[in-house]
């Protein structure tokens, strides 16, 4: 074999040029079966599109309404008036001593969080199915940017409450300490249930009639018109197997000081969220495959 | 050691196109049906099938063991008719979408553009929209920051770059969106067609891009249409069709091979046997022919054609009327024409004889490309005869002066008046 000086050197470039195919990292393709790890690496390599999709998503929520950003506001505190005045005024319903106006508003809050997570993220798919049909990305992002950029709208909603509280007369205690794992509580909550959702919606658009009518049931479901101390003491568990009891009656305990102490109802509620955001996220993951051809 | 990016080995994709309408013979049986089934979808939902693929029994091989490898820094075309497979192949290897048997290996940092301005929201502002567009494509953030001024500049939008894109004309939007995605930097870059956007101008510009992505060693996979891009573009030329790989070489060889052969299959003419089914109506031919009355399967654009649809009749029918469809490959339906439409037969008995209705259709109509025939007979109580796409043909692009990139199904030259002048003769 004779080497020349240029041959060499093409040699030398050849070689470094297979090191540096060794360096790139590999993809494999293969059909996938039956359940899938979760891939949470690649999740982080893609953080920067979640962050991405909720700016969208909270830049676009609004855009071309009059009122704006105020909708944020105004869905909870008028659905509160309603309450306060069919419930409260006319109904007199039980609210453990604390004004009625409080006492819905503050279970209102986190619970337009999770409810408008629920229904923006069950038809994230769907809504972004020209997305999924031509780049790829880690699809768990689409609901979870969904579920996400409500976090905005809540914090508008809870500085009314603040605002309330004071009004009120009340003093927080440090349990205040436990609202940002409230608030995750009801994020796990409101994804686990969309991840299920959203992944059945792509194949199944009854889905989508199905939500509002859940939403509307879970309402009364979840002690937000009036308190789970109406339940008998044995009760109260097992009914926070719905994770929204724990949400909103973790909030009444942390900011008005309501005793339906949560700590056994929170236990149930985080369990449950916590299995609902495990078994959705490895459903979806399964499912995930035909999206593209189904969506 | 080998020195291949890609390694495609088998790659075959199954799609289940549609489910076999189940026949109900009473009202019972399909009332039945309909409350069992959702249960039964509902079931297979929670085994994960979620295509409830038992229950679709007509499948497609949209691609079968297509196997090949690409080296690093080749620039490869992809050819084929469409539905031939090649958008499905793209999307296995970007992995949108999985294969049903094989396995693809890959090496280094994918960028796949299947379409210009995915995930363009129409109410952010074009600066917006770079950022979200790049992230979506696989961008970092810095990287996106550090190229902005260079994608602007090759969009030429600068004006415009904080206005919501909805008020963008659809040009700017297009060199906007292509802009972006042509500053993606992968080691490995998958394009399908979005060189078919915007004026000339700006395809000139895109292939220049093009050319110079090829240029710089990455490696590309090119899908097109547009066999001079191709032909300009790529060394080597990969032709698929009907999902399967038919020849893998020069770009020249391959180009050669796949226009000549471009003509065959299409069928202008079928004829029938008597057929014992339907007694009164029995098709006889369906063919395509040109102005000149000579069956076809290559019509210019200019020129007229006809579908000639031949039947007898062996008992007198009222209310007959004959019909004729025109699908493209994506199966859009362009038209259907009753030979009632324009004739006095609608309310005539067709007595029992031979009989041939033509449809004529006329000349610059049609975009190029190739169409399918549908031809069929009812009267209005029952179906007769349906062929779906039994015959199909193709528009050449010979005579076609218009762009290649206009929008619209057909391309019909309505007539247009420029008045100059426009003080003195319009109020």
């Amino acid at each position: 074999m004779k080497i020349k000086g240029y041959n060499k050197r093409n040699y030398t470039e050849s070689n470094s040029e297979i090191n540096y195919l060794e360096r790139l990292s590999v993809i494999h393709i293969k059909p996938s079966t039956g359940w899938v790890s979760l891939k949470l690496r690649e999740l982080w390599e893609y953080k920067e599109l979640l962050y991405f999709l909720i700016w969208r998503d909270i830049k676009v929520r609004y855009k071309q309404t009059v009122l704006g950003a105020a909708w944020a506001i105004i869905q909870p505190f008028f659905t509160m008036v309603v309450f306060s005045l069919f419930f409260g005024k006319l109904a007199k319903m039980p609210s453990d001593g604390i004004p009625y106006p409080i006492f819905s508003y503050a279970a209102l809050v986190p619970w337009t969080f999770f409810a408008n997570g629920l229904g923006r993220a069950s038809n994230s798919l769907v809504g972004s199915g020209h997305l999924i049909k031509k780049v790829y990305f880690p699809r768990l992002y689409i609901p979870i940017a969904s579920v996400l950029s409500g976090v905005i709208d809540f914090v508008l909603a809870f500085i009314i409450l603040i605002g309330m509280i004071f009004y009120y007369g009340f003093v927080p205690t440090t349990n205040v300490i436990w609202l940002p794992f409230l608030l995750l509580l009801s994020f796990c909550a409101s994804l686990g249930l969309s991840l299920w959702l959203s992944a059945m919606n792509v194949q199944f658009r009854d889905v989508q009639y199905i939500i509002p009518f859940i939403t509307q049931l879970w309402l009364f479901a979840t002690p937000i018109v009036y308190s789970s101390s109406l339940l008998p003491e044995h009760w109260r568990t097992f009914y926070a197997i719905n994770p929204m009891v724990g949400v909103v009656e973790g909030f009444r305990w942390a900011l008005l000081g309501t005793n339906t102490a949560p700590g056994p109802i929170i236990i149930v509620s985080s369990l449950v969220s916590l299995s609902l955001i495990i078994s959705g996220a490895l459903y979806f993951r399964r499912i995930e495959k035909t999206f593209a051809d189904v969506v | 050691m080998s020195d291949n990016v890609i390694h495609v080995e088998r790659i075959s994709k199954l799609y289940h196109i549609g489910k076999k309408q189940e026949k109900y013979n009473t009202l019972r049986d399909s009332l039945a049906n309909a409350l069992v089934s959702p249960f039964r979808r509902a079931i297979k939902l929670l085994h994960g099938d979620a295509t409830g693929a038992s229950e679709l029994n007509e499948t497609i091989w949209a691609l079968k063991d297509v196997s090949f490898d690409i080296k690093m820094g080749e620039v490869v075309g992809i050819i084929g008719r469409n539905g031939a497979g090649k958008s499905t192949l793209l999307k296995i290897l970007s992995r949108i979408t999985e294969p049903t048997k094989g396995f693809a290996e890959i090496r280094g940092r994918v960028g796949s553009l299947l379409e210009v301005g995915t995930g363009f929201h129409s109410e952010l502002t074009g600066r917006e929209n770079i950022f979200l567009n790049g992230a979506i494509l696989g961008m970092k953030r810095t990287e996106i920051e550090r190229k902005f001024d260079e994608i602007v500049d090759f969009s030429g939008v600068e004006k415009f770059i904080d206005t919501p894109v909805k008020h963008y004309s659809s040009g700017m939007y297009l060199r906007l969106a292509f802009a972006v995605a042509a500053h993606l930097e992968t080691e490995i870059l998958f394009i399908d067609e979005v060189l078919a956007v915007g004026d000339m101008e700006f395809q000139k510009k895109c292939l220049g891009k093009m050319q110079r992505i090829a240029d710089e060693g990455r490696t590309v996979l090119f899908v097109s249409h547009n066999i001079s891009a191709v032909n300009r573009l790529c060394s080597r030329t990969i032709w698929i069709d009907s999902g399967q790989l038919r020849l893998n070489g020069l770009t020249s060889d391959v180009i050669q091979h796949y226009l000549s052969s471009q003509l065959q299959g299409c069928i202008s003419e079928i004829k029938f046997q008597p057929s014992s089914v339907n007694n009164e109506f029995q098709m006889k031919f369906i063919r395509i022919v040109s102005k000149d009355n000579e069956p076809t399967s290559l019509v210019d654009f200019k020129d007229s054609f006809k579908i000639e649809i031949g039947y007898e009749l062996l008992a007198p029918l009222n209310g007959v009327s004959v019909l004729s469809r025109i699908t493209d490959l994506q199966g859009n339906i362009i038209c259907t024409s009753w030979d009632t439409d324009t004739t006095d037969w609608k309310d005539r008995v067709r007595k029992p004889d031979r009989y041939m209705s033509i449809c004529t259709f006329p000349g610059s109509l049609f975009k190029p490309g190739r169409y399918l025939v549908s031809a069929g007979a009812l009267t209005d109580k029952q179906l007769l005869a349906y062929h779906e796409n039994i015959l199909s043909f193709e528009i050449s692009s010979a005579n076609y002066f218009l762009n290649t990139g206009r929008i619209g199904i057909i391309t019909p030259l309505f007539k247009w008046e420029v008045i100059h002048n426009g003080k003195n003769t319009i109020n």
